[in-house]
């Protein structure tokens, strides 16, 4: 896998984000974005990436930031694991075709069958300026996503990768 | 691409909870939760580290309540907080690891009863949210750190990714990676 750096511009793509609702990245211009992907719903609880994110909107929104989780399983499963969990961002379903949307952005696990957990951190233009891609086994948490986020605010441009150090996680 | 240990970003100082020396050889500091199950088992642990390494280790505690899985866990902190400004923290902390499974309101009245506090204080204290910025500014110091779950542990303000147990963590303290790094 090799995820899409920084200065590139991000591909637009249009997914389910409801079962009958879609999203499309460009409705997502004007304000930094943040896309997660991760492999599946449903995994181990108390380490759960999405649940620590939920925890941290309210800084993400300090940066007007938009947190969008992106995976491969369907949109019904997300309607269902997000009122499990009570999470209150979209989760995409990049799921017909199949992670199509994951291997745009060079992070799809095609031995899995799954997206890879990388993160991707655009500016309100939809240019990519940071990207991490985290052993599938651990959590990157989000100290990565805050320190882009706060370089996009101070206009200084981000490379990708080099700030693995910030974001990296363990496996629990 | 490097996967370097994080470190821990905002030192122990004068707001942090500890117990023992500051100057302790050894410092050992969690992030935990007091609903979550882990850092529930992590507790009976952290107790024989401290048994074993007696003067030579200091424990310092922060708090990392996960609230959208753990309803109870900012009431939790907040009311370990409440004691802590009654000067009784450490005897909440072990209460409520202990009864994680009643932490409900009145639970914790009944706690801040059994340790002796000064209860309109206390009650007022989680009315009020008192010591709810000091719980989030623990939260966001964790994120900084590279804390994504809990329990989380930080040996000497270095991050410790192993098991734990009071074992791999008594062998983690004297292993040179972490001694080194003080």
């Amino acid at each position: 896998m090799e995820p899409l750096r920084s200065h590139v511009t991000a591909p637009d793509f249009t997914l389910p984000s409801t079962p009958d609702q879609h999203l499309s990245l460009h409705e997502l211009r004007n304000q930094p974005v943040v896309l997660v992907f991760y492999p599946a719903d449903w995994s181990p609880v108390c380490s759960d990436q999405l649940a620590l994110y939920q925890e941290i909107l309210p800084e993400f929104k300090k940066h007007g930031a938009q947190l969008v989780g992106i995976s491969v399983d369907g949109a019904w499963c997300h309607a269902a694991y997000k009122t499990h969990r009570k999470l209150q961002f979209p989760l995409l379903a990049d799921f017909q075709p199949k992670g199509q949307v994951a291997q745009q952005y060079g992070v799809y696990d095609t031995e899995h069958g799954t997206a890879g957990r990388a993160l991707f951190v655009l500016d309100a233009h939809g240019t990519i300026r940071w990207s991490y891609l985290s052993p599938v086994g651990v959590n990157p948490g989000a100290d990565g996503i805050l320190t882009a986020l706060e370089s996009l605010d101070g206009g200084i441009s981000h490379e990708s990768g080099d700030t693995a150090a910030h974001s990296a996680g363990r496996t629990t | 691409m490097s996967l370097e240990t994080p470190r821990l970003t905002v030192p122990v100082g004068p707001r942090d909870h500890i117990l023992g020396a500051a100057d302790a050889p050894v410092i050992l500091l969690e992030y935990g939760d007091f609903q979550c199950p882990h850092c529930g088992a992590a507790h009976p642990e952290v107790e024989r580290v401290r048994r074993r390494m007696g003067k030579r280790m200091a424990f310092v505690y922060r708090h990392f309540p996960l609230t959208n899985l753990h309803p109870r866990a900012q009431s939790a902190a907040e009311a370990a907080e409440a004691a802590g400004a009654q000067g009784r923290f450490w005897d909440m902390h072990d209460i409520l690891y202990e009864r994680q499974d009643a932490l409900e309101d009145e639970d914790l009245l009944t706690y801040a009863e059994e340790i002796g506090l000064n209860l309109e204080r206390f009650a007022s204290d989680l009315v009020s949210g008192t010591h709810a910025p000091r719980v989030r500014n623990d939260f966001m110091s964790g994120v900084r750190s590279g804390v994504n779950g809990t329990p989380t542990f930080f040996i000497n303000g270095l991050r410790y990714d192993g098991s734990p147990d009071a074992g791999s963590l008594l062998a983690a303290m004297s292993s040179h990676a972490f001694t080194a790094s003080h």
